[in-house]
């Protein structure tokens, strides 16, 4: 159990830059999420902290202690893979018992400490399988149990979820996350999956092209996101391009005059939730004409994708109530929102 | 339409079966011809047999040249194997793992000594061992030194070939999961890797074994005087007389060779690496 630090870690090849300047804390205990489209970055500097990828600089200290340049056999973290990566000609106690063995420890022990480690992800009558004959959700709890049993500083999960189907994945996720309660471990788990990493996640670290986007809860994600990146990465949104007053006035390429929060004057983005856009009453702010272009019917919720001008497009969210008639393709409706309720992003663009 | 379709099936399968059959037939029958010779009655072989005897047998006993051919071949082929296999499946490794340049190179290069005739590698080594005597004055010429070399040349191509097809299906993932369990890199060949790639590895250790054992051309070329491997002693005996001892010999040789495999494959599966 260890607090991690990353101190601007950047991993080169040639000119291709995998990751620039990582800079994150991850608390004693703490559960935090590397979310990010592939080829981000999250993987190498999962393996950086690791130790199968050597930074170009930077750091990584792992409980107080400087852990740059010590090989993966000696920095006691306990990984599991996507694939994972179970030994196939070893039982499950033998796999579990692996990292025991490597440290020496007394046969007894090791008999004691693998069934108990069994036990925890519940697997305890099946230590004499061979891998090959479990089902993934048994291999993955197996290879947690694998990585955990040695009592690891922190626990790494690489896209550990990603190879199960989705109701298994669902029952996996929730033995993790109660597992790292339990035990208090510190870890760091990397996916692509954003709801995965919504429902899991203590704190999330958002990354893209190599760079770390934003650190922070979920709402602060979803909420208050720090770039049109995360906005459009986590979670859905609509978003206009155009222009920023300066002043609390933003228009759009379509001409539209849209009042929000004051930004930097110039060329800026304004992104829209679509539960925060609602069927507007006459002479409310921000409430403008549209077109219903597509619905979607999602049950409890219907999406109205409308059309503002020729080129200003925004997704509408309904609840539905079961009562009255439900607006349709080519319906003149009037939607609306809070000015408080847009994120504007000056100097970037819609896509 | 689908009597008709099950009717073409079954005769594909068929086929595919009878070619089979003809191909083993064809690999069988003289290994069965030379074990009938091995026991017919008269000195000339000559069709119908006279009787049967064991006394081939009997003769193979008692021939000084044909039981220290055996000797020398069978260590021969053992030594040159380890040695070979001590190059080899790090060889393979590199090749599997490492992106290189000339990597391809260093892969071809490997394989040669199976693709060159035997008579042109024996010449080659022939030529540089004369060479590097007449330069540096060490006795390498017809040395047991300089056979066991050549020898080790014909067993790398198999183990090469073998180790590096069975690495192709494995997962080096497994590799960093037991790093990042504490394992060194050696720990980790010794725990993880090898026991992975076994299957080709004695497949390779295998054959290359029985090339080295069964080599005649470039032997020929690297032995020197009194020392005479299996092949050679059955060579020379066949330039004095052809009876039934040879094929007597040559049972004895299809026999070692068949159980060494029998036997490895009881504990590691050959057809999982072949």
């Amino acid at each position: 159990m260890a607090r991690l630090e990353l101190e601007t870690l950047t991993k080169r090849y040639g000119d291709f830059h995998a990751t620039r300047d990582v800079t994150l804390d991850v608390e004693e205990g703490e559960f935090l999420v590397m979310l990010g489209p592939s080829g981000c970055g999250k993987t190498t500097t999962l393996r950086m902290i690791a130790g199968f990828v050597e930074p170009s600089s930077g750091s990584v200290r792992l409980g107080g202690r400087d852990i740059t340049r010590l090989p993966p056999w000696r920095r006691n973290t306990g990984l599991v893979f996507q694939s994972y990566a179970l030994f196939p000609h070893m039982t499950v106690n033998q796999n579990v018992a692996f990292a025991l063995e490597m440290r020496r420890m007394p046969a007894a022990e090791i008999g004691t400490r693998v069934a108990e480690a069994l036990r925890l992800v519940r697997l305890g009558h099946l230590g004499d399988r061979l891998p090959r004959q479990l089902s993934g959700g048994q291999q993955q709890r197996v290879a947690l149990a694998r990585a955990l049993v040695f009592h690891p500083d922190i626990l790494l999960l690489d896209e550990p979820l990603s190879n199960l189907d989705a109701k298994l994945r669902e029952e996996v996720r929730v033995e993790i996350r109660n597992l790292q309660r339990e035990l208090g471990i510190t870890t760091v788990m990397v996916t692509h999956d954003q709801e995965e990493a919504l429902t899991i996640a203590d704190r999330l670290v958002v990354m893209n092209e190599g760079r770390v986007r934003q650190i922070g809860t979920q709402r602060d994600l979803y909420e208050r996101p720090a770039d049109r990146f995360v906005a459009g990465f986590v979670g859905r949104g609509s978003f206009l391009e155009g222009t920023s007053d300066g002043q609390g006035r933003f228009r759009t390429a379509g001409g539209l005059e849209i009042a929000c929060a004051p930004v930097e004057a110039g060329p800026a983005v304004l992104g829209l939730r679509p539960e925060r856009v609602g069927i507007a009453s006459e002479g409310a702010e921000n409430g403008f004409e549209a077109v219903v272009e597509f619905v979607s019917y999602l049950g409890g919720l219907v999406d109205l994708h409308c059309r503002l001008t020729d080129s200003d497009r925004v997704i509408a969210q309904m609840v539905n109530t079961g009562g009255g008639d439900l607006p349709k393709v080519g319906d003149r409706i009037r939607i609306g929102w809070p000015a408080a309720a847009a994120f504007v992003f000056s100097g970037e663009k819609a896509t | 339409m689908l009597a008709r379709a099950l009717d073409s099936r079954r005769l594909r399968r068929f086929a595919l079966k009878a070619a089979a059959g003809v191909a083993l037939l064809y690999i069988l029958l003289p290994l069965g011809f030379v074990t009938w010779l091995s026991f017919y009655a008269q000195e000339i072989p000559s069709y119908p047999p006279k009787g049967y005897t064991l006394d081939w047998y009997v003769a193979i006993m008692g021939n000084e040249r044909f039981l220290s051919g055996l000797l020398l071949s069978a260590q021969l082929g053992l030594i040159a194997t380890a040695i070979g296999l001590a190059v080899a499946v790090p060889a393979a490794l590199a090749i599997a793992h490492f992106r290189f340049r000339g990597r391809e190179t260093v892969n071809n290069l490997l394989l040669l000594p199976l693709m060159v005739p035997g008579v042109v590698l024996g010449t080659a080594i022939y030529v540089f061992h004369v060479e590097t005597e007449i330069n540096t004055g060490l006795p390498i010429l017809g040395s047991l030194g300089g056979l066991i070399w050549g020898h080790v040349l014909v067993t790398i191509p198999w183990i090469v070939r073998l180790v590096t097809a069975s690495l192709a299906g494995f997962d080096r993932t497994l590799e960093e999961a037991a790093q990042s369990l504490g394992a060194t890199p050696w720990t980790t060949f010794r725990r993880v890797t090898l026991p992975s790639i076994l299957p080709g590895v004695v497949a390779g250790a295998l054959f290359g074994f029985v090339s080295s054992f069964g080599n005649l051309e470039m032997t020929l070329f690297l032995v020197g005087p009194g020392r005479t491997t299996l092949p050679i002693a059955i060579l020379q005996y066949l330039q004095w007389k052809v009876d039934p001892t040879i094929a007597a010999i040559s049972v004895v040789q299809i026999v070692l060779v068949a159980v060494a495999m029998l036997v490895t494959d009881r504990f590691v599966k050959l057809s999982r690496a072949v």
